[in-house]
């Protein structure tokens, strides 16, 4: 874990930067953090992600942490899963959540608009034939509702059934009762997103992340769930002073 | 905000409009007569009105000042008791006119029937509303209501008050905002807000009063005698942009939410600021000196004024959901807690001249999720009424106020001093903000533009805030106090006039993008999760601790501890993305009755696609058990209770009126109401069956068909026994889809086995459950009408039975899988 300043060379990242689209300094963290991740080698496995403990509380941790691994997300024309990634790939998919610059031009806002909201439709559309179907999009909502416990998965139904009726309505209009609606296709999915601001929306900070502090916080609590339980504790205790006041 | 005490107006005594000063005497005495009238806790505001609204008629009689009204006063309350020791000696008067005694109250409601009135005139004229915005024209009207008085020989009076504008017209429409604050724009852009609010505050009051300073000073002005401290203190109180003025005119302007999040977060937390300056430049203006520690001291003070106000007011917001946690078998009382909770919190904050703004804003947002959860459906919509009603009320009322104010007088024209009040707020509102953005956008994730920056700079409208803290200045100790009030006003119309009226075809021109109108759709909500797990995974997996990171441990603490404690029931555990799902059902469940049987469904899609357009032609065999969790029972039953109240209006108005209870409880109604709600169950069918013989009728919003699913009640009641009883819901009562109806009675009569043991644990509850047209329910009368030989059977078929293309494959497909 190189200091910052002494960047590896800067051929490579000149080369990484054109085609992401991220400063050098950028890069230079991220490196940081992906060799973190992947204990200093130049590839990245599943379990690496896996082990991430902030993640082991996300709902949809799985998709997150397939969608790295989706050749669909490299920009290469790719189809299937790969089981390790280069940092360069690494590099690509953290792309999708690059902030967009200041002046943009209308073209180069539904440019970005429609690869943010690609890289949300490859995650929905795991068997990739091009359309969400039915089963996919109830995997989806079982998903994010896969924390709160036994009542989730059937109401998630219900509301992926809702979400696709609306789908269908909103986009096809009318129906013969023995029409099927194969599934979302990716212009559909533009369709009924079209109000959610992706563009300006799909972002992460990217620069001032200290991950250098990371890093100590890391090897001082080799776990690092003591840090989350830490701040929980943290937090806690605010809420009994909170109490206390009442 | 600060506020005098009641006792301090005798300050202005030998200002002409100070006629009614000894209020305080006044009002003790008729405090006696009030209290057999008005609520106690109306009280303040009785009074406070009353000190602002009685002059007009007093000033009738006298005009040599406090003593003689005083005695004046004092001879009415005295004749009262005359009358009461002597009546025997005069004739019973049959009529008597006694105007004083209802006076105060009924001056209060002239006012507000006034302002009521003018809203509903405008929105009468079409043309005019589209033009001129609202504020504009009801200060229009103050100026006239005000010249017909001072027409009429008589007083104006100072009905813009200070007391009874931060206590009783300000609250209202605070607190309208706070309850329906957007919170995720909100804290999205803190950030962006407070150094706006903050730091630019700051400058405009130092800028504004600075340079107003210098230009006092150059000869020939004849204003060398306006000091430094005065004119800082000037240019604090116009500095703040108004959360009223902004309000008004943004929300005619439909200005996308990101704009409207920016100036109307900047006015609401710009207060802080307005009171720390405001009375740090009033305490030493007596003084004189400012040393650095007095400046530490400042800031020490606007952090204490800013926290303590949020404190206050967070307090009272978890008060709120607390006590809202055990109203369930109180409803009707339960929006006064937020009412009440919420104008405690805003008095507190004022009793110790913490930000009262502040202290509701966060009162408000604090309290509204949890009381949300707790509250009922009708409950919820009486607090939204009531709080749209009263700000609205308040808003009219002030900007009219404002006119009848700037009649009132006393004005001290200065060009010099007016049009250089002007110019520089302008100036050094477009400096400030194009300075400040130049430093946000460096850490800004969604830069500001230009056009954000000129709305922004255009939108700092200045409003009736200012004007009441330039009234509370004492005129002792600020000589130029009636020069400073012109000032004020003349900013103020400028602002609401010329950047009010001109705003709209700005945002036009420049193609700012709007508000988009549409509700949330599902697809939406699930989106919106959707990208808030996976940007708090990114970030994560970056290594990260950022926005997202932190947003959601707060929600996961607050699932885990906070909502366990202040929500009722089971609800607590309900996920965000559930209970939009459970709120946006009810919508439909709702409008699907209101709009009379579903034939024209006031939905925003019509829809002609139905369940089975979506699902998988191959389907796993039937699904026996549909464990719908038990917690939405609850909900359900509302639901219902709804919806019954609806269909049996009519029948609602017979019944005898229990003034504590909203909907009679149908289970004490007995037997009468299982008659009625047989008669209501045949009504229903034949709706029902209106409904799907028409061959063009069922535009039925997709969700739609949810809902009645969702509410079905065998979910619930028959968790276990509905696998035999009722194996699959074989039809889509939405669909034009026709159930073969043979096998329709074959289930029926394979469902009675069960049901009969079933039994009559179930009897009650089914009862209940007619409210709603679904079908498995309806099933279940059917059985109930042959037992009490009733032939319902016939027009059941006829409603399951529509003339629609049958489709085999499908026949055997249950309803959800």
């Amino acid at each position: 874990m190189g200091a910052l300043q002494s960047l590896p060379d800067e051929p490579e990242y000149r080369d990484l930067s054109e085609k992401t689209g991220f400063s050098f300094e950028q890069i230079g963290i991220l490196h940081k953090r992906f060799k973190q991740l992947s204990h200093n080698e130049d590839t990245l496995r599943r379990d690496d992600l896996n082990t991430i403990p902030d993640l082991s509380c996300n709902p949809i941790r799985t998709q997150i942490i397939e969608a790295f691994f989706d050749k669909r997300n490299f920009h290469q024309n790719g189809e299937g899963t790969v089981q390790e990634i280069s940092f360069e790939e690494f590099l690509v998919v953290m792309s999708h959540f690059r902030p967009p610059a200041l002046d943009m031009t209308e073209e180069q806002r539904e440019i970005i608009r429609r690869e943010k909201l690609r890289f949300l439709f490859n995650m929905h559309d795991t068997d990739n034939d091009g359309t969400i179907t039915l089963e996919e999009y109830r995997h989806v909502v079982e998903e994010l509702l896969s924390r709160s416990g036994a009542l989730g998965k059937e109401t998630a139904k219900g509301i992926a059934d809702a979400a696709m009726l609306e789908v269908a309505s909103i986009s096809m209009g009318h129906m013969e009762p023995d029409e099927f609606y194969e599934g979302i296709t990716f212009e559909h999915f533009l369709k009924i997103l079209k109000d959610i601001e992706i563009e300006t929306r799909m972002n992460i900070r990217f620069l001032n992340m200290d991950t250098t502090n990371l890093c100590k916080v890391n090897r001082a609590y080799p776990d690092c769930t003591s840090l989350t339980k830490y701040t929980d504790k943290l937090l806690e205790s605010c809420l009994w002073f909170g109490f206390g006041l009442l | 905000t600060p506020s005098k005490p009641p006792g301090t107006e005798c300050d202005g005594r030998d200002y002409p409009l100070a006629l009614h000063s000894p209020t305080g005497s006044r009002s003790f005495l008729e405090r006696g007569l009030l209290l057999l009238v008005m609520l106690i806790f109306l009280e303040g505001t009785v009074l406070t009105l009353g000190a602002a609204s009685s002059p007009d008629i007093s000033a009738q009689d006298n005009t040599g000042g406090g003593h003689d009204r005083r005695d004046d006063h004092r001879g009415i309350a005295g004749s009262h008791e005359h009358t009461n020791y002597t009546y025997t000696k005069k004739a019973f008067p049959v009529l008597s006119l006694d105007y004083h005694h209802i006076q105060v109250p009924f001056e209060i409601s002239l006012w507000v029937l006034l302002a009521s009135l003018m809203k509903l005139g405008f929105h009468l004229i079409p043309r005019l509303s589209s033009i001129v915005p609202e504020s504009c024209l009801l200060i229009v009207v103050g100026l006239l209501v005000g010249g017909l008085i001072k027409l009429a020989g008589e007083e104006v009076p100072p009905v813009l008050d200070s007391n009874l504008f931060f206590l009783c017209l300000l609250p209202p429409i605070i607190l309208d905002a706070g309850y329906f604050l957007p919170i995720r724009p909100f804290m999205e852009n803190i950030g962006t807000i407070l150094m706006f609010a903050v730091v630019g505050t700051l400058w405009n009051a130092f800028f504004v009063g600075g340079l107003l300073y210098a230009v006092c000073q150059i000869e020939g002005t004849y204003l060398s005698q306006v000091e430094l401290l005065p004119c800082l203190l000037f240019g604090s109180i116009i500095s703040a942009v108004d959360p009223v003025a902004v309000l008004a005119v943004f929300e005619e302007i439909h200005i996308n939410e990101l704009l409207h999040i920016l100036v109307f977060g900047e006015s609401l937390l710009n207060d802080a600021v307005t009171v720390v300056l405001y009375h740090l430049f009033e305490e030493y203006s007596g003084a004189g000196e400012v040393t650095p520690m007095d400046v530490v001291l400042g800031v020490i003070c606007f952090l204490i004024v800013s926290l303590g106000g949020i404190a206050v007011g967070a307090i009272y917001g978890i008060l709120a959901a607390f006590t809202s946690r055990f109203t369930s078998h109180t409803r009707v009382i339960e929006p006064l807690f937020v009412f009440v909770y919420s104008y405690m919190a805003y008095l507190s904050a004022e009793m110790f001249h913490l930000s009262g703004i502040m202290a509701l804003i966060a009162c408000g947002a604090v309290m509204r999720p949890y009381v949300e959860a707790n509250i009922s459906h009708k409950s919820h919509t009486t607090v939204k009424y009531f709080l749209k009603m009263w700000s609205s009320v308040s808003e009219t009322l002030i900007f009219i106020f404002l006119g009848v104010a700037t009649v009132a007088g006393p004005h001290a024209w200065n060009w010099t001093f007016v049009s250089v009040t002007v110019i520089l707020c302008l100036v050094s509102r477009v400096i400030g903000v194009v300075g400040l953005t130049f430093i946000i956008n460096k850490f800004r994730i969604v830069k500001l533009t230009t056009k954000d920056q000129f709305i922004v700079a255009y939108g700092g409208l200045r409003g009736a805030i200012a004007f009441s803290l330039g009234y509370l200045l004492d005129k002792d100790l600020f000589p130029m106090r009636t020069m400073f009030l012109t000032a004020i006003i003349t900013e103020i119309f400028f602002t609401v006039f010329v950047q009010g009226m001109t705003i709209k075809p700005l945002v036009d021109l420049l193609a700012v993008k709007k508000k988009q109108e549409a509700k949330r759709s599902i697809n939406e909500e699930i989106h919106t999760q959707f990208l808030d797990h996976l940007l708090t995974g990114i970030e994560d997996i970056c290594g990260h601790y950022g926005h997202h990171h932190w947003k959601d441990k707060l929600n996961r603490f607050n699932k885990k501890y906070i909502k366990k404690c202040l929500i009722a029931g089971e609800r607590y555990k309900e996920p965000q993305l559930i209970a939009f799902y459970h709120k946006m059902e009810f919508k439909q469940a709702i409008e699907l009755v209101e709009s009379g049987g579903g034939v024209k469904l006031p939905s925003a899609m019509p829809s002609q696609v139905s369940m089975q357009n979506i699902q998988p032609k191959k389907l796993p065999p039937a699904v026996a058990e549909r464990a719908l969790p038990q917690f939405t029972k609850g909900r359900e039953e509302e639901i219902r209770k709804i919806l019954r109240s609806n269909l049996q209006k009519t029948r609602q108005r017979l019944r005898s009126y229990n003034r504590h209870t909203l909907v009679a409880d149908p289970f004490e109604d007995g037997w009468n109401d299982f008659l009625l709600k047989k008669q209501r169950m045949i009504e229903l069918e034949k709706k029902m069956s209106n409904y799907l013989t028409v061959p063009a009728a069922p535009p039925d919003s997709p969700t739609m068909c949810r809902a009645r699913l969702a509410s079905d009640p065998n979910a619930f009641y028959n968790i276990k026994a509905s696998s035999e009883g009722v194996p699959t819901i074989q039809v889509d009562l939405a669909s034009p889809q026709s159930p073969d109806s043979v096998n329709m009675l074959n289930e029926f009569s394979k469902r009675g086995a069960t049901d009969q043991g079933l039994g009559q644990r179930e009897g009650a509850t089914r009862d209940e459950d007619q409210g709603l047209m679904m079908k498995p329910s309806s099933a279940g009368k059917v059985e109930k009408g042959e037992e009490d030989g009733g032939n319902k059977n016939p027009g059941l078929m006829r409603c399951l039975s529509d003339p629609g293309p049958s489709n085999e494959d499908e026949e055997d497909e249950p309803f959800l899988p």
